[in-house]
């Protein structure tokens, strides 16, 4: 419910050596899921917080809980709830005891952190210093900011739209420095009501120097702000550092959320160019720039976009991605062609190309690097740059690596990972044979076999309606059903084909016993099959796979 | 400042890192020293080499023998880059199973194209850049497209960047080929280890065309994984015994 603030600036002119400059500050709240503090009227919020709210829900109160020290808390309550007179801090359980009909939702942090994040960049409009305070205010230093709004209350007012908008409830106040509008926002009647006037709590002191000023009898902050400074530091700690920067004493500066530019480059054309090769030479041009800043900033991209914005509107894009952090125009350049290459359809000049513009939008850092002493280059990582050219042409999901996983059922034990990342797999143990199949047959095919009652070995098996007179054999090797994925029941295992018939379920969703042989044939096969459950036990007949292929 | 790329040359690199000092006649040994001598020393690096396998069933031996070729190429650090035509993630060796023949599967670069064409498109960026030590070109097990042209191209690009080119031509009829050996791959019975359990992998090769040289059947290998080398199969009597029957099913 609350939230809070806004201030105020007046737009004095800053000269050096003229005495204080007077740079107000706002800040603004939304609708946060805490109480305001006991003196005030209570704000609700009709909207919640974050985008994780169910649909409103006609005449249901609402509320939003938390656990706090083993008791589950309302932190925000509905208008409806409000009026039904319950408060922020009550136990759930006495709230139902009053409104069985309680709609109880659990408070979601991470969304309110993207709620007050989408608020902050709406208001980024009124100022460039703008700054979250957490849980649920926004402290904006509009200092200068106001000219194009007349006022500032132009300015608030049309913040407080914009945001009303959005679905918050506000509450703001202006000031001198963020405390003073802070102050204003939560504790004050208004955007400019007299500071003198608050109460302590708007000190926002811990609860337990608020209690001692209240027994004190010191009430309202006029009631500190005429005693020595002296004596309040000696008796309250830092109390009256906080009065001080409330009264505007003290100027503490707001660290602004800034936003790194993002790294882009535009050529617009007087005449649209009809040829795409001239469209290319632009872009490498563009690079260059790119290039160039990036290594100010001692970054490479990651991933390059090109637009071609074509005279009619349409605005055909490339886009190239590197397994590194690059930025030499030639190396993207001809990934930009390898690119244009694998298309299905060229780009279509058209009527031809009114601006073309390319975005690095994705940068890791990357320091420059310096060239050998007798002049000669570095070799480049050419694997990488063999990878980035693959990429382009075939797609990402084409190059790959295997990476082990930790599972011990076969076909679960690989990850297909990106070309770039270095997986370590662990070394065999000498003087073994080979005890994993070169092949693995996924999903593993089903044999017949014949074998000794109830657990021998296999001794003949027909796969592809070809027999194989086993030779030699090992095994088995047991190899059991992950019994914690076991319980969660067939359901999780289901998958669906493109026309959303249900595809047959792994074996592995069956949770019975493996048991693998290795086995070669006559003629010097060798295979990997296995006994899928154990006869008796967990099944009656076990079936018979083939699941690999040795080498 | 001029900038270089920062990433170190990977330390697989040297056998093939620059075209122009790569020796075009390097060879690697096999390991099994009469095969050497009548290679005159191992097969030749920067070339194109072909592995047929015998039958349907030998496609997972001829992969296995192209991948311990690779190993010798290369050595346990060289790179592999393995071209698949195949499904999206189908195709590609199992993990662990290249694990226990002795290759690093972090050093194997799976690229799986979806046709032929693709494939040897594919084929001809990789092995012409120096950076993949060895390449391993794996088509479907009956490829229409790899005809004497291709395969020239192929050579004529290995020879330039150094690349050891291995084409796996699967159960496909042997057609003109550029290539300088051409190899028939089966399963053969492994040596046992105690209570009769199957050995290392054990292979029947033929090299079966050779430039500049007279074919050369009836090889039997085995793989030491730990020595990641070939040696020569031990004849026991059922060897001999099933290698007339396969001569038979050859011819």
């Amino acid at each position: 419910m609350m939230a809070s603030d806004a201030w105020r600036s007046r737009n004095v002119p800053f000269l050096p050596g003229t005495g204080r400059d007077t740079i107000r500050r706002m800040v603004e709240g939304y609708p946060g899921p805490h109480g305001n503090a006991p003196s005030q009227p209570q704000h609700p919020s009709t909207t919640g917080c974050g985008g994780s709210l169910p649909p409103p829900a006609g005449k249901e109160l609402t509320v939003f809980t938390e656990k706090q020290a083993n008791a589950v808390r309302l932190t925000a309550l509905s208008r409806e709830a409000l009026a039904a007179g319950l408060t922020t801090g009550l136990t759930l359980a006495d709230a139902r005891a009053r409104l069985p009909g309680l709609v109880a939702i659990e408070r979601d942090h991470t969304a309110e952190a993207r709620l007050l994040a989408r608020a902050v960049e709406a208001c980024r409009a009124y100022s460039p210093v703008v700054a979250p305070a957490p849980s649920d205010g926004i402290v904006l230093d509009i200092a200068g900011c106001t000219h194009a709004y007349g006022s500032e209350d132009g300015l608030v007012a049309d913040l407080a739209r914009r945001l009303r908008r959005q679905g918050l409830t506000l509450r703001l106040g202006l000031g001198d420095t963020p405390e003073a509008a802070r102050a204003r926002a939560r504790f004050g009647a208004g955007p400019e009501a007299d500071l003198l006037a608050l109460p302590v709590e708007a000190l926002e002191a811990s609860p337990e120097i608020t209690l001692a000023l209240r027994r004190a009898g010191l009430k309202r902050i006029m009631d500190l702000a005429c005693r020595p400074r002296r004596m309040l530091a000696a008796r309250f700690g830092d109390l009256a550092l906080r009065l001080g920067r409330l009264l505007g004493e003290e100027d503490r500066r707001i660290t602004p959320e800034r936003l790194i530019d993002p790294v882009f480059g535009l050529r617009r054309f007087a005449e649209p160019i009809g040829r795409v090769e001239d469209g290319l030479a632009c872009l490498a041009d563009l690079l260059a720039e790119a290039g160039a800043t990036l290594l100010e900033r001692h970054e490479g991209g990651r991933r390059f976009v090109a637009r071609f914005f074509r005279s009619d509107g349409a605005v055909p894009g490339l886009v190239v991605e590197t397994g590194r952090p690059v930025r030499d125009p030639g190396i993207v350049m001809r990934l930009f062609r390898e690119r244009l290459e694998a298309l299905a359809d060229p780009i279509d000049p058209g009527f031809g190309f009114d601006c073309i513009r390319l975005d690095v939008p994705v940068t890791e850092p990357l320091a420059p690097a310096q060239d050998g002493l007798g002049g000669e280059d570095r070799a480049a990582a050419p694997l990488a740059e063999l990878v980035d050219r693959l990429v382009a042409r075939l797609g990402a999901d084409r190059i790959a690596r295997v990476a082990p996983l930790d599972s011990h059922i076969p076909e679960c034990a690989v990850a297909i990972v990106p070309a770039a990342t270095e997986p370590h797999w662990p070394a065999p143990f000498p003087d073994d044979p080979p005890l994993r199949p070169l092949r693995l047959l996924d999903p593993p095919q089903p044999i017949e076999v014949t074998y000794g009652l109830p657990e021998g070995p296999p001794r003949r098996f027909v796969w592809q309606r070809r027999a194989h007179e086993v030779a030699r054999w090992e095994g088995p090797e047991r190899i059991a059903a992950e019994w914690w994925r076991r319980r969660i029941g067939a359901e999780t295992w289901l998958r669906r084909d493109a026309d959303d018939h249900p595809l047959p379920l792994p074996l592995c969703a069956s949770g019975r016993t493996r048991d693998y042989y290795r086995v070669e044939d006559k003629a010097g096969h060798r295979f990997w099959l296995f006994r899928h459950g154990l006869a008796g036990g967990e099944t009656e007949m076990p079936a018979w796979y083939v699941h690999g292929l040795f080498a | 400042m001029r900038e270089s790329p920062s990433l170190p040359p990977a330390p697989g690199l040297q056998l093939s890192a620059s075209p122009l000092t790569a020796e075009p006649c390097v060879r690697f040994a096999l390991g099994s020293p009469p095969l050497d001598a009548m290679l005159g020393g191992g097969l030749q690096r920067g070339q194109l080499h072909e592995v047929h396998a015998a039958s349907d069933e030998d496609l997972a031996s001829m992969a296995g023998f192209a991948l311990m070729l690779a190993l010798r190429a290369g050595g346990r650090t060289g790179h592999i880059v393995w071209l698949a035509e195949a499904k999206r993630g189908d195709g590609l060796l199992h993990g662990p199973g290249v694990v226990e023949l002795g290759a690093d599967p972090a050093r194997l670069l799976f690229v799986t194209v979806r046709d032929e064409k693709s494939l040897l498109k594919a084929a001809a960026d990789v092995v012409r850049s120096p950076a993949a030590g060895t390449a391993v070109i794996a088509p479907g097990p009956r490829p229409r497209h790899l005809d004497l042209t291709a395969t020239r191209r192929l050579m004529l690009f290995a020879e330039r960047s150094g690349v050891t080119v291995l084409l796996l031509r699967g159960l496909g009829e042997e057609m003109p080929s550029a290539a300088a050996t051409r190899w028939r791959v089966a399963a053969a019975p492994s040596t046992p280890l105690e209570a009769d359990a199957p050995g290392a992998p054990a292979f029947a090769v033929d090299l079966v065309k050779r430039r500049g040289g007279v074919p050369s059947p009836g090889w039997r290998l085995e793989w030491d994984r730990d020595a990641a080398s070939f040696r020569p199969a031990p004849l026991s009597s059922t060897v001999a015994a099933d290698d007339g029957e396969r001569r038979v099913a050859v011819a």
